[in-house]
């Protein structure tokens, strides 16, 4: 390898570090004019009426939108169209957009806002969980599985009731992860504009330039070839700027009606209302194990809030249920989920969609299975490590596992053996594990295109031009192009120029969500990459008469392996390239990437598949005051099995990043809401809509964390390589948790764990009660018939059974 | 750089301030809407668009500045009191077409990663390292608690100011021209 596993400067660093890279608000064209949108100030009502001519008189203002102007609705997921631009006669969550008033600089259309008079009728307020589940009218959509509950979904993987037969013991737990935000440090922002050709163009700091091209070509009824979507740099996404969003389609139809560049920059107030951030979700586990550890069957029930919009929503729900499998083995399995409407801003993917709640859950409960069987939860988890290159009960096939090597690396760094339930009070360390996709295996619209393509333009100069739709959003996209082109054609990264995340220039990459783009890209970009360097070897091959299996390509030459400093039988990169395209013409070629085809075939089953996983430990360290209930955490230790590390700055970097965010999380960031004061209105409003009030961990608060990186190269990914950017989160919170409870002695079955619910909790152990804080119970929920189907082991194809098949296959077989 | 010689009747809404100020070294006279901070002085009216915004509080710091070589927080200062000032932004750490050695070791060691907070941690480093050369791992921490970074972790950004403590005339010696990334890169396996 020349470049690869190498620490090395990214391609985008001098951009960054001189202040040059250009984010949407960058972005300042001539004759531009300014948006702001007008959101709503009640939780949910009927629009009774809407009056903007006062807002259309005022000086400076240029035009003013409001819902009637966008009735085709649109949103991310196909069964979920439940949005528009601006309402048409609802609003569901204060923040919800009614209004726009474009105009000659932000103040004036800031001012313009107040003029814009809306009467409403309100509705019933949906603030809770419970409140949804068990009121079914006023409907917050009308769409939607029953009620106010979106989706409800039930999934059945063996004969589990006979699994929790065969147990010794079974644990249920219930536990309760708040909902919390992005909150990255760049504010959404889009300028649209009619190219000269009087084409629509939309820059946006988006995730997923694909998909907002595609909602565009709906809500405004254009075609698809007359949209171009530019996905700027983002100033951090983390899942937030996966969605289509309101002010990307607003601004584009201001631009067409006044053919004139507008741009909206959101407030950090308004961030917070777009949300699309962690679910809360409320989740049983049920859990029964041998006396060694071993699982014989486990039944997870999640609630998740979701919101006043469908969003990934239905994805996310399947999340909550779909990768406990992929890490330890369960033999049988079981799934029931729900998501319901309420008047809060819409939550989506957040980094780790969906999986980080119940991985909380299914931690902290091994951690007291461990305890109570008398087994080292570090030992328990080796023992049910799910096994390489198996189908799982659930139709996941798993690729590579570190693991195992994972947990001994975390354990030796840390001495857990001789510091686990050793500590003096106060004191204590946790463990927790997880697992994530690299790459969801199936697109978000039906289609069986590939889901990354490249592009790769060769020029007689000797550069390189690679082309591809994936987006910069700091994890290090461009980087992972340019390094693998410039692995496999032997150049410098500088030679290459990465095109990219441009819906008119680039290929479709579907964007940077699920840790697909290393994976998915660098796959498209290697394939396009040699069949470049096969067109140039040929050439050169022709030219000094050798075989071409003897050509290497390394440090921009070509040059016969058998005689690497042989001038004579070598020529430069560039001549190389002169060489081809005076053999075969104009140098171009490309690459694209498919998953493989998923096992699951039945309905659900497309929530989880990933060509490969990634694997985490972590132990955090906690020092526990008792008497303030504070938290403090000097270190984390954290293993990633990354398949292999291409840039491992970067790498690193991502390890971190997700711990830092993870302990975010775990101790500090909440997403919750108040009621205004009667005599105000009584609105259901967010409790702190700024950053100033909305922690997160600062440099002061950021433990030392030791980061441990497995490589065990997968088949499956560019050079090896799995994923990093979110699996590395998924440990911390559990991990946290588990650290508290064996510092002082008390539950914390819930997120975030603040001093509040500490100091409770050893109020409760002081009182002889259950020493634990975290819910009570989980509500009664009249779950649908389960989608059965038969494990590998039990003789099943991935296919739903019938009743009938699924009780013969019970009475033939039992577990593995 | 162009101030309008005249106010420009798009934005008679608003009465406009004329200063005088110094920015990253070369005199400017600039015009703009008297209610604009430092921050939208700097972007909008003076193009000077790599200071960022995060927050319009003053509390992620995307936005620091030096102000007569002290951090401030230009969402936080009105424009109007920038009047015969100087001002330091990341367009002003280049000199002579090099890279400060911060921008150096923030390169090269993953202190950027989105690196919308880059220019804010940047200039507020450089304004530790101006008054204390060699801090302390905690004073590093300290003097960085009010600029937020969502994406690393704050662990390479230490590293990446500890570097730059490390090896000043190293680093000031590397061209920023494209051919020293590989001498830039080697330096960087050193460190890691």
């Amino acid at each position: 390898m020349n470049l690869i596993g190498k620490a090395r400067r990214r391609v985008d660093a001098r951009a960054k570090v001189t202040g040059q890279t250009k984010f949407a608000d960058d972005v300042m064209l001539p004759r531009m004019v300014h948006c702001k949108l007008l959101r709503a100030d009640v939780p949910h009502a009927r629009i009774v009426r809407i009056d903007t001519a006062r807002a259309r008189a005022h000086p400076g203002v240029h035009l003013v939108l409001t819902g009637g102007d966008f009735p085709v609705p649109y949103g991310i997921l196909p069964v979920s169209q439940d949005e528009h631009a601006l309402c048409v006669d609802r609003v569901r969550f204060v923040g919800d957009p009614v209004a726009a008033v474009i105009a000659r600089d932000e103040a004036t259309a800031f001012e313009a806002l107040d003029l814009v008079d809306v009467d409403y009728e309100p509705l019933r307020t949906f603030a809770t969980l419970e409140d949804s589940l068990e009121h079914d009218a006023p409907r917050i959509h009308e769409y939607g599985d029953r009620g106010n509950i979106h989706k409800i979904v039930a999934l059945e993987f063996g004969d589990v009731d006979g699994g929790f037969a065969d147990a010794d013991r079974v644990f249920e737990d219930t536990f309760f992860y708040q909902g919390n935000t992005h909150l990255p440090i760049e504010q959404h922002a889009a300028v649209a504009a009619k190219d000269p050709d009087g084409k629509l163009v939309l820059w946006s700091s988006t995730q997923t330039p694909h998909y907002v091209h595609r909602a565009l070509a709906k809500a405004l009824e254009l075609p698809a070839a007359h949209i171009r979507v530019v996905a700027t740099p983002n100033g951090g996404g983390f899942g937030g700027k996966s969605d289509p969003f309101n002010h990307e389609v607003v601004v584009s139809k201001a631009a067409l009606v006044l053919d004139r560049p507008v741009k909206i920059c959101l407030t950090r107030e308004e961030v917070f209302y777009c949300h699309r951030g962690r679910h809360p979700v409320l989740m049983k586990f049920k859990t029964g194990v041998k006396r060694d550890g071993t699982i014989t069957a486990m039944e997870v029930e999640t609630l998740l809030d979701g919101g006043a919009y469908g969003s990934y929503g239905v994805a996310s729900t399947f999340y909550t249920g779909a990768l406990q499998t992929v890490t330890y083995h369960i033999p049988t399995y079981r799934f029931h989920g729900c998501r319901v409407f309420t008047n809060k801003p819409p939550c989506g993917p957040k980094r780790g969609h969906g999986t980080p709640q119940s991985r909380f859950g299914q931690e902290i409960q091994l951690d007291k299975i461990a305890e109570a069987m008398a087994l080292d939860p570090a030992e328990m988890r080796l023992k049910i490590v799910e096994r390489p290159d198996t189908l799982t009960a659930n139709y996941l096939r798993v690729g590579t596992i570190g693991l195992s090597e994972c947990i001994r690396r975390v354990t030796k760094a840390a001495d857990w053996s001789s510091r686990h339930r050793r500590l003096p009070f106060g004191r204590g360390v946790g463990l927790a594990c997880s697992s994530y996709l690299s790459g969801a295996g199936l697109p978000i619209y039906w289609n069986d295109m590939p889901h990354s393509a490249v592009q790769l333009k060769l020029d007689r100069s000797g550069g390189v031009t690679a082309f591809c739709g994936a987006t910069e959003i700091g994890q290090g996209s461009d980087d992972v192009l340019v390094g693998c082109v410039a692995e496999v054609l032997g150049i410098d990264p500088i030679d290459i120029r990465a095109v990219t995340g441009d819906t008119d220039l680039t290929p479709v990459d579907l964007g940077s969500y699920s840790s697909r783009v290393t994976l998915m890209m660098g796959n498209a970009a290697i394939q396009a990459a040699e069949r470049a360097r096969d067109l140039l070897a040929q050439a050169v091959a022709a030219k000094l008469q050798l075989p071409r299996e003897r050509l290497a390509f390394a440090d921009r030459r070509v040059f016969d392996v058998e005689a690497p400093g042989d001038a004579a039988r070598s020529v430069s990169f560039a001549d190389a390239v002169v060489l081809a395209e005076t053999m075969f013409g104009t140098i171009g070629t490309v690459g694209s990437y498919t998953p493989p085809r998923s096992a699951a075939k039945f309905k659900g089953g497309g929530v989880g598949p990933s060509p490969t996983y990634s694997y985490s430990a972590s132990i955090v360290e906690v020092e526990v005051d008792p008497s303030s209930g504070w938290v403090h955490v000097p270190r984390v230790w954290i293993a990633h099995d990354i398949g292999r590390s291409l840039n491992p700055p970067l790498v690193r970097g991502q390890v971190e990043g997700s711990v830092y965010m993870a302990l975010g999380e775990a101790l500090m960031e909440e997403q919750t809401f108040r009621r205004l004061p009667p005599r105000l209105s009584n609105a259901l409003v967010h409790k702190f809509p700024s950053m100033l009030e909305y922690k997160s961990p600062t440099t002061l608060d950021m433990p030392e964390v030791v980061t441990e990186l497995v490589e065990n190269p997968d088949p499956r990914g560019p050079f090896g390589a799995k994923e990093v950017g979110q699996g590395p989160l998924l440990p911390v919170m559990p991990a946290v948790a588990n650290a508290v409870y064996d510092a002082i002695g008390v539950r914390i079955d819930e997120v975030p764990i603040t001093p509040e619910k500490i100091v409770k909790a050893l109020s409760e152990k002081a009182n002889h009660r259950e020493p634990r804080f975290g819910p009570a119970r989980f509500p009664r929920i009249d779950w649908p018939e389960p989608v059965r189907v038969a494990p590998p082991w039990d003789g099943g194809d991935g296919t739903a059974a019938r009743k009938s098949e699924v009780r013969s296959q019970k009475s033939q077989v039992g577990s593995r | 750089m162009t101030s309008p010689p005249e106010p420009a009747p798009a934005t008679s809404g608003f009465s406009r301030t004329a200063i005088r100020l110094t920015v990253n070294g070369e005199p400017a006279d600039v015009s703009f809407a008297s209610y604009k901070t430092l921050l939208e002085v700097l972007r909008e009216d003076l193009n000077l668009c790599g200071t960022k915004h995060g927050c319009e509080l003053g509390e992620c710091g995307a936005c620091a500045v030096l102000l007569d070589d002290q951090p401030v927080l230009s969402c936080l200062v009105l424009g109007a009191d920038c009047d015969g000032r100087r001002v330091t932004t990341v367009e002003g750490l280049v000199t002579d077409g090099r890279l400060h050695p911060l921008q150096e070791t923030f390169a090269d060691l993953g202190a950027a990663q989105c690196g919308y907070c880059t220019p804010g941690f940047l200039v507020t480093a450089k304004a530790l390292l101006d008054e204390h050369p060699h801090p302390t791992r905690d004073q590093i921490r300290e003097a960085l608690s009010g600029n937020l970074c969502r994406c690393t972790g704050y662990q390479q950004i230490f590293e990446a100011v500890e570097a730059a403590i490390a090896a000043p005339t190293q680093n000031a010696q590397k061209p920023t021209d494209p051919e020293s990334s590989n001498s830039a890169n080697s330096a960087s396996n050193g460190a890691l």
